[in-house]
């Protein structure tokens, strides 16, 4: 793995260029923008399920609470650069808490699910009621189930009147991506991740070998939530209304279908999950013959009965299998010869 | 006098009904070897549970070189120098050898000195050959070796080990035997385990345990000659 990181750095980057270069000429970039910000919400669970064993039912309680946090920021200050670092930090902060209380709690993983699918109920919930002129954070309504439009939407940071939309924005947002993913494995590859994978494998071990469990599994939440506030934030500004429906069930069940899909485990796979399966349902929403929910569901079904570690982990299978069949055969005769007698 | 590194006083582990511990006094000194004894179910365990923190003891005190660390994590307490290995196998099974090992050493070395800590390690527990196979894919015996590099590796002034030789093979428990030999140079180091043959070869001193309680505490051959501990243990095995 050592000394190979600059190589990496340099293939993700190429393959990168080329995908956000080729893509728009097959898809829509107003489509294809919120894919990538869904690559990303993917990511930020992959992060901490794959790598981390945390599987967290809320997911889209930081995704929610990243893109409210840039629309009422966003109204308040009336310029972008603020509001997004903030969308950032307040999901961010919300999950150091949360965290801190169901690990330094020493939650075992199933109420861990159940707390945090029970939080994204109460803030759909929450939300939901806060339709009432009294519901106000600074000069923005909350508005309730209604949502609140009309916030000022990314700029050229300290420029509030050159906004960033269609075709930027879709490279600013696949350019965040890059980042993000780059970041993911350097987390990954530094000592931080190492032993964030060896808790994921046996925290009682870990928590033996001296390793504080509870302290590590906050952070990796809390970075877990940055990321999908950052999804968050991307996503406010691309459907220019946020509504309570960010923090519905369906979405976070929607996360972890993408992960299983894509492949638990991996950084591409929850990427990929995402942007597919949404790009599927974006289709299927193009037409009324077949009902979007049963083709997610029947996915999901076909990959766990058929593919249960997920797409990406399956063609890496492959892939290996096809390397080693080659070598194999470009083997010299006398070799096989000499194996076989 | 050597320097107490480990101490319990009336140490009672209580599980509803059943009294796991039952008011143990327990002193151990800096490098001594020390094995505990005694019939399924007495207690031998839940004692060693309650001194890593991973029971909190109903009653009574655990100290460490003289600190009281009763109630503390069990990350706390490993982080004093505390080696230790539980008697159902405790690895990271997906993870290579190497890495295994690696996490071990990494928590008291940076990540170079941990890296060269392991290739060592590895080598002195003739794991080369499968230093990157998954621990998943290994025979019990290799599992049982690893799980004794983790703990070596951090270089520990306490060591306790519950039934490191259990299923080995004679070739593995003779590098065992070895590689606690080493450890005693530096550490105290408890052993409980159920093979006689292999108590006489690294023993001195001697603790039994009965129904929680400590029957009995001296030198192996006094106890091993004994007519009680015979009644309560070794009748039953022979
Ligand atoms: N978590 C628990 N809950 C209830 N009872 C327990 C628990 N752990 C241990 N016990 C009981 O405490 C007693 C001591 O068990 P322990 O595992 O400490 O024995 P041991 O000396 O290690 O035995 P062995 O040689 O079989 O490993 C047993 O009667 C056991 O059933
Ligand atoms: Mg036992």
């Amino acid at each position: 793995m050592r000394g190979t990181g600059g190589r990496d750095v340099l293939i993700t980057l190429v393959v990168a260029a080329l995908l956000i270069w080729i893509m728009p000429t097959m898809i829509a970039t107003y489509t294809l923008t919120v894919l990538v910000i869904y690559g990303m919400l993917g990511l930020s669970l992959g992060l901490i399920w794959g790598f981390g064993g945390i599987l967290c039912f809320g997911q889209a309680a930081f995704f929610g609470l990243g893109a409210y946090t840039y629309a009422i920021a966003a109204i308040n200050i009336g310029e972008s650069t603020v509001p997004m670092i903030l969308a950032v930090l307040v999901p961010a902060l919300f999950a150091a808490i949360l965290g801190a209380i169901m690990f330094y709690g020493r939650l075992m993983d199933v109420y861990l699910g159940v707390i945090t699918l029970v939080v994204t109920l109460i803030l759909f919930k929450f939300v939901n009621t806060t339709a009432g002129p009294q519901y106000v954070i600074g000069k923005a309504r909350i508005g309730g189930y209604n949502g609140i439009p009309g916030f000022q939407t990314l700029n050229v940071p300290g420029d509030p009147g050159a906004y960033i939309w269609g075709d930027p924005f879709y490279y600013v947002c696949a350019v965040a991506l890059v980042i993000v993913f780059l970041l993911v494995t350097w987390l990954l590859r530094s000592s931080f991740g190492r032993i964030a994978v060896g808790i994921r494998e046996n925290e009682v071990r870990m928590a033996l070998l001296g390793y504080d469990v509870a302290a590590r599994k906050t952070v990796l939440f809390t970075i877990g939530a940055a990321i999908a506030g950052l999804s968050g934030a991307l996503f406010a500004n691309w459907s220019e209304i946020v509504t309570p429906s960010l923090f519905s069930l369906s979405q976070s069940a929607e996360i972890i279908i993408w992960c299983i899909v894509g492949g638990l485990g991996t950084r591409l796979g929850p990427i990929l999950g995402a942007a597919g399966l949404a790009y599927l349902k974006f289709m299927l929403g193009q037409q009324s013959m077949i009902d979007n929910t049963l083709i997610t569901g029947l996915i999901l079904v076909l990959f766990v009965l058929f593919l249960p570690r997920g797409l990406v982990p399956a063609v890496a299978t492959l892939w290996g299998r096809i390397v080693v069949g080659t070598r194999r055969r470009t083997q010299p005769r006398t070799m096989r010869r000499t194996r076989h007698g | 006098m050597a320097e107490t590194v480990l101490e319990t006083h009336g140490l009672t582990m209580r599980f509803g009904g059943v009294t796991a511990s039952d008011n143990v006094n327990f002193k151990l000194k800096a490098r001594e070897l020390r094995c505990l004894i005694g019939p399924n179910g007495a207690g031998k365990s839940t004692f060693f549970k309650c001194v890593t923190g991973l029971l909190t003891p109903s009653e009574g005190h655990v100290y460490m070189r003289g600190q009281d660390v009763t109630g503390w994590q069990p990350h706390q307490i490993a982080s004093l120098g505390v080696g230790i290995k539980t008697q159902t196998p405790n690895v990271m099974d997906a993870l290579s050898v190497h890495e295994n090992i690696w996490l071990a050493a990494r928590r008291f070395n940076d990540r170079a000195e941990a890296s060269a800590r392991a290739d060592d390690i590895i080598d002195r527990l003739a794991l080369g050959p499968i230093a990157r196979t998954d621990l998943g894919q290994l025979a019990h015996g290799e599992r049982q070796r690893v799980e004794l590099g983790l703990v070596a590796v951090a270089d520990p002034w306490l060591v306790l080990l519950d039934e490191p030789a259990a299923g080995m093979s004679a070739d593995d428990v003779a590098r065992m035997t070895q590689i606690i030999h080493d450890m005693t140079r530096t550490a105290a180091v408890v052993i409980v385990e159920h093979d006689m043959q292999f108590i006489r070869s690294v023993a001195e001193t001697v603790t039994v345990f009965h129904q929680g309680a400590v029957l009995m505490e001296d030198h192996v051959d006094k106890v091993m000659s004994d007519a009680t501990v015979r009644a309560v243990y070794l009748g039953k095995k022979a």
